[in-house]
């Protein structure tokens, strides 16, 4: 991905490849992800993916005998399960992180109302921010998941302090959870690769104004004022 | 949306800017971490019944829509030292003592020079899951207790494995069943280092801990000491759907 020498946004930034094809002319570039999230995302990503490749390793006997090497593939998903949401947390703390926390203020703002955006025939209706609610309900849906997976996990890692029933059912919720995470994690990859634009955002920071007024115009009139008050 | 105000909710709504702004997503992050609590609480409960379900279905280990389902019919495997020990075939030694009236040291070969048995039967966990129809083969305990005759005194018989840490025991009566195998194939080969190679307990009636892998020694002693998981709180007598606070189906 290279961008056309010399075309640069009103920022002073590379307009990306995706935004030159955009049949607008005067398409510009908004910033939806900084540095901070793009790290943490993609950081956050791989973690997650070696998780389910392991995971699926240990899980499934066909794999198992197939890879072998059980213990190296335990102590790897163990240790990129207990690294999993470290990454976040690291990202919200500091002064970094003024992107990732005021968006996690977004992702878990859910209003009553966009309940109606999961029907599609009420959708129109609605005024998306910078997320929309099925954005909302994922990351919101997986990062408890995560924590839920950590923290049976941990007691299948570590089975001796814990008594029998408490083995048993972290046994039964790691299975249903890694299984409900799995689907959540492919969805979502799923409709990246729908949404090129959208996938390439996350790599390059910015999308176009145009695609932010269609999917997130109350996001791009917000920015917009904030610009205002700015100048 | 009607009344007064249908005129108002029927203009564009802005979803971030909401006049009474209600955080539901931290109520549904904590309602999911509240479903995994609430899921570990009656796990157990819910694995029986998940369990009897799956176990109408799986009729073959590993195949079929039941097999797809979390938490069924797949082997977990449980060390409770931290490596999977590895001992080769050649330098594998079982060693049979304690009350009996010729001590021995056996290698797989003699093992695998007595009279086999076959068996076909369901792996249980006390944890949950259930393998069905594992085919297991290898000598009857009571064969290898009657070829190196029992003493008087005996009543238990006491099994560790060369992982340096595991430890089961069988009474006497237990260990004598037409059930309880000492196996070197599983799942139709070899038993694996995974599984418990290359030689291994199957106390078929009895959850998964009673079936000692990579077995080193067999003793014969007056009373059995209870074994590594049993000191943690399992049930010595430890029989499917009998034991453990579960109402597993037993193995027939």
């Amino acid at each position: 991905m290279t961008s056309r020498a010399g075309s640069v946004d009103r920022m002073g930034e590379p307009i990306s490849q995706l935004t030159e094809r955009d049949p607008s002319p005067m398409a510009e570039s908004l910033r939806r992800f900084d540095a901070t999230e793009r790290v943490l995302h993609w950081v956050t990503a791989i973690d997650v993916l070696t998780l389910i490749v392991t995971g699926a390793i240990l899980y499934f006997p066909s794999f198992s005998v197939r890879v072998g090497r059980r213990l190296l593939i335990e102590n790897i998903h163990t240790l990129t399960g207990i690294f999993a949401l470290v990454p976040l947390v690291v990202a919200m703390w500091g002064r970094w992180g003024a992107m990732v926390r005021s968006d996690v203020v977004r992702l878990t703002t859910l209003d009553q109302r966009e309940w109606r955006w999961f029907d599609r025939t009420r959708r129109m209706k609605l005024e998306l921010g910078k997320f929309n609610p099925g954005q909302k309900l994922n990351a919101i849906f997986s990062t408890a998941g995560l924590v839920v997976l950590l923290a049976t996990g941990l007691v299948l890692r570590f089975p001796n302090p814990f008594p029998l029933p408490i083995r048993q059912g972290a046994t039964f919720v790691h299975d249903w959870f890694a299984f409900a995470v799995g689907l959540l994690v492919f969805g979502h990859i799923g409709f990246a690769f729908f949404h090129p634009r959208s996938l390439w955002s996350m790599l390059s920071g910015r999308i176009d104004r145009h695609w932010a007024e269609m999917h997130a115009p109350a996001w791009v009139r917000e920015l917009d004022r904030n610009e205002a008050k700015v100048e | 949306m009607t009344g007064k105000n249908g005129e108002v909710n029927e203009s564009v709504e802005h979803a971030e800017t909401p006049s009474e702004p209600k955080r539901i997503g931290r109520r549904l992050f904590l309602s999911v971490i509240g479903l995994g609590v609430v899921g570990v609480a009656l796990g157990p409960g819910l694995s029986n019944i998940e369990s009897k379900f799956l176990n109408i279905f799986s009729k073959k280990p590993g195949t079929g829509l039941a097999s797809l389902l979390p938490g069924a019919s797949q082997f977990r495997i449980y060390s409770v030292t931290n490596t999977i020990p590895i001992v080769a075939n050649d330098a594998y030694r079982l060693r049979v003592g304690g009350l009996v009236r010729v001590p021995r040291t056996l290698t797989l070969a003699d093992l695998m020079n007595m009279p086999a048995t076959s068996l076909v039967k369901d792996f249980q966990c006390v944890t949950g899951w259930r393998v069905p129809n594992v085919h297991w083969k290898g000598v009857m305990l009571r064969d290898l207790l009657d070829a190196v005759g029992v003493e008087p005194g005996a009543k238990a018989v006491e099994f560790a494995s060369f992982d340096g840490e595991y430890t089961e025991s069988l009474t006497l009566a237990e260990a004598r069943r037409a059930d309880v195998i000492i196996a070197y194939e599983m799942l139709g080969a070899p038993v694996t280092p995974e599984h418990g190679g290359p030689v291994r307990l199957y106390v078929a009636p009895m959850y998964g801990y009673k079936s000692a892998k990579w077995l080193k020694s067999i003793t014969l002693v007056r009373a059995g000491v209870p074994g590594f998981w049993e000191r943690n709180g399992y049930d010595v007598e430890g029989w499917i759907g009998r034991s453990n606070g579960r109402t597993d189906q037993p193995v027939d």
